[in-house]
């Protein structure tokens, strides 16, 4: 058998840890609004935001496991998205 | 010689590569909606921010843990199904079932709640409210609607890997309907994962 046909058998144990951590980090980000950040709200939720989108992607996506074509696929995607959304909001700011 | 190769023409890897290009396609409509979400916010921050603390914070909370719960459950379904464990899978495929359904249910009495204070799309109460909070109710009944449906679509896609798990057509062989829908379970748990700051936590 080559090498390519042998999938990944992710553990349980990972998945559950995995979901505590997502589970800590909502929770954190639910207390995080009951202290006065002023500007830093917003900046804050999205960062939580987005180390748990990092998690669901990296563990229960498999991209972990997954061939590098893959991983660089869904970076650039992810990178794309990211500039699509900064050209808009600079462009709004000096309009 | 575990995996025995079957001679069916079939790509297990070009399938899920066609899973993703579907999730990018998916992950670019959500992004422009967060694109109007952001401007229309700040353009309007005042009525942005007093229409959010109206949503329920804890409702939210509930429904995102039930939603990340139900992807670690089938996420491991996929692992029990290549442990050749099918009573497990189904119990994990169920469980998502049930936790998709929950969610559902937290999401319809939200709903009931807002029209029994008049705050529907076109209703005249919000418009009395003003430009800024009909934009927030507009989007949110949008996003979330949206979420939901996809929810939905969920729903029967898990239904059919159930069907399928427990007449054996879906086996360790052929597991990539399984790991689709799980991929496409995620990206639904993804985009609640940006949903429920943006509408529930920034106020």
């Amino acid at each position: 058998m080559t090498k390519r046909n042998k999938t990944h058998i992710v553990s349980y144990k990972v998945y559950l840890i995995t979901l505590v951590g997502l589970i800590a980090l909502t929770l954190i980000s639910v207390g995080v609004t009951y202290i006065q950040l002023a500007n830093l709200t917003i900046f804050t939720a999205l960062l939580l935001a987005s180390i748990k989108s990092t998690l669901v992607l990296i563990y229960f996506m498999h991209l972990k496991f997954d061939n590098r074509i893959l991983q660089i696929l869904v970076a650039a995607v992810f990178i794309l998205i990211a500039l699509v959304i900064l050209i808009t909001f600079l462009d709004y700011n000096f309009r | 010689m575990n995996n025995i190769a079957t001679h069916t023409h079939r790509d297990d890897e070009a399938s899920k590569l066609g899973m993703w290009l579907f999730i990018f396609t998916e992950l670019l409509l959500f992004a422009g909606l967060f694109i109007v979400y952001g401007v229309y916010r700040y353009l309007n921050p005042i009525a942005f921010h007093l229409a959010a603390e109206e949503l329920s914070t804890t409702v939210g909370t509930i429904n995102t843990i039930i939603l990340l719960i139900s992807s670690a459950t089938i996420a491991m379904a996929s692992t029990a199904i290549r442990l050749k464990n099918k009573q497990l899978t189904l119990l994990l495929l169920i469980t998502t079932l049930f936790l998709a359904f929950m969610f559902m249910v937290n999401k319809y009495f939200e709903w009931k709640g807002k029209f029994g204070h008049g705050i529907f799309p076109g209703s005249e109460d919000l418009q009395k409210l003003g430009h800024g909070d009909t934009l927030f109710y507009g989007l949110y009944f949008f996003m979330t609607g949206l979420h939901a449906l996809h929810i939905i679509v969920g729903f029967i896609l898990i239904t059919i890997v159930c069907v399928k798990v427990n007449n054996n057509s879906l086996n360790i062989n052929n597991t990539v309907l399984l790991d689709n829908s799980g991929l496409y379970w995620h990206l639904v748990d993804l985009i609640w994962i940006f949903l429920f700051p943006l509408f529930y936590l920034i106020t």
